[in-house]
């Protein structure tokens, strides 16, 4: 069975801003550039978040925040995948993440943020490029 | 290779690893050092259309099951993009209730090209759940339509999953997924035309002759020749009303799972399609090798050459075949 490796990403929305058209259209894009993409719905919490990414074995995590909860998620977020031993899986940031923010987002090992606007082909791209064939 | 007994009790990221390598076609060993240890679990299939509500009822079946104290095991399939090898698995949107237990373990599967509604590894990622001590493990097809049978060789116990309104009596005797049924189950049962769903449901049940079919050398014989349950013996598939919303119809449903698994277990038949099935399984692994290994043969080429007379119309495809077996000189069918 020479199956190819197909890169997995779990899509999620923690916190409690209830917009995830953002994240549907992520998940449908990257659906479309041959990934697969495991889709968890809204008001995830960190420990949702991350027990279904260590479940599934994704390469990636891609988070969509619009609730200005970035700062206290993101770092909740690696604390737990440190505890389960997973920093091998990169973590991606979708939503309205103001530009000071970016940069301490990437010290705590964001790989990359994208903001409104970005074409959803360079999120593909980025993905491809971080995980290792 | 041979087959160890004794279970290395593995965590659960190394499990989740475990099963992408499965998935990948790349643990071939690790499969077969495990194999020993299966054979514990229950399993349960849930099929039916998309939207019937597969999901939320495999969420409060779950959730019932770990009150009484087993570990369950969840692997939800959704469909591979034909076109972009991608996938959305969403089914655990409709299984966050049992977020943070660790007696549940859920691993969503793609299709990854194979039909049947099932993917062509879930088997495989079956026995690693099994060898890994789950008591149950739930396998949820895509939303299947008509002929996604695979889950009656996979699973011990197969549900069929009906909603209200969704099709006539005639709909109900055609071949196919209603025939697979061990456990009919109508949810939505607070829906209005479940009555009308349920009676087409039994009047389908009724007008069958209900025999153990089993298969034999690769064949459906009935079971009259076999000892086996015969017409008066054999299990009726039950027809439950669940309404995932409050739970209702759920405990019934787990208490005919579990006659269901009695009647196996009693009857003899569950030992005996065990071992229809792995006869099945080994002949598809062997017809999968064998034309792997023959298909090595075939001169590109040639094939080429073949390929380029048969788009000018100068010879027709089953020429170009037999053509390509004289000259690799493949033994011809025994048949």
């Amino acid at each position: 069975m020479a199956e190819l490796k197909k890169i997995r990403v779990l899509v999620a929305k923690p916190g409690l801003d209830g917009h995830d058209r953002g994240a549907k259209i992520i998940a449908r894009a990257l659906r479309d550039a041959g990934m697969e993409v495991i889709y968890t719905g809204l008001r995830q919490t960190p420990e949702m978040i991350v027990e279904a990414a260590l479940q599934e074995d994704v390469d990636v995590i891609g988070l969509s925040i619009l609730s200005g909860a970035h700062m206290a998620l993101t770092p909740r977020i690696f604390e737990l995948m440190r505890a389960n031993d997973m920093t091998d899986v990169k973590v991606i940031l979708g939503g309205i993440i103001p530009d000071e923010d970016i940069e301490p987002l990437k010290k705590m090992g964001v790989s990359g943020v994208f903001g409104p606007g970005t074409n959803t082909a360079d999120i593909a791209a980025h993905i491809q490029r971080i995980v290792p064939a | 290779m041979t087959v160890a007994a004794t279970a290395p009790a593995l965590s659960r990221r190394e499990l989740a690893r475990l099963l992408t390598r499965v998935e990948n076609g790349a643990a071939d060993s690790e499969l077969a050092a495990l194999y020993g240890r299966t054979g514990r679990a229950h399993i349960v299939g849930i099929t039916g259309a998309p939207g019937t509500g597969k999901s939320s009822l495999v969420s409060v079946l779950t959730a019932h099951y770990r009150v009484q104290g087993l570990t369950v095991a969840i692997i939800a399939v959704d469909p591979t993009s034909p076109f972009s090898g991608g996938a959305i698995l969403g089914d655990r949107i409709r299984m966050r209730d049992l977020a943070g237990d660790a007696g549940v373990f859920i691993r969503s599967m793609a299709t990854r090209g194979a039909l049947g509604g099932l993917s062509a590894t879930t088997a495989d990622a079956i026995r690693v759940l099994d060898a890994a001590g789950f008591d149950l493990i739930l396998v949820e097809t895509v939303g299947a339509g008509q002929s996604e049978v695979d889950i009656a060789r996979a699973a011990q116990t197969t549900i069929v999953l009906e909603a209200p309104g969704m099709g006539d009596d005639v709909q109900a005797i055609k071949a196919g997924i209603l025939e697979i049924a061990d456990i009919l189950v109508v949810n939505k049962a607070d829906r209005p035309g479940v009555e009308s769903t349920v009676k087409a449901l039994r009047a389908m049940l009724d007008l069958g002759h209900r025999v153990e079919r089993t298969a034999h050398h690769g064949r459906l014989m009935s079971a009259e020749s076999t000892g086996l349950p015969d017409e008066n013996t054999a299990w009726q598939p039950p027809i439950i009303q669940t309404i995932t919303l409050d739970k209702s119809g759920v405990a019934e449903l787990a208490e005919q799972i579990a006659a269901h698994r009695a009647y196996l277990v009693r009857s003899g038949l569950l030992a005996h399609r065990e071992r229809a099935r792995l006869e099945l399984e080994i002949a598809d692994r062997l017809r999968e090798a064998l034309l792997k290994r023959l298909l090595a043969q075939i001169d590109p080429v040639q094939f080429g050459n073949l390929l380029d007379q048969v788009t000018a119309r100068q010879i027709d495809p089953i020429s170009a075949v037999k053509s390509l077996l004289t000259t690799q000189k493949i033994p011809a069918n025994p048949s």
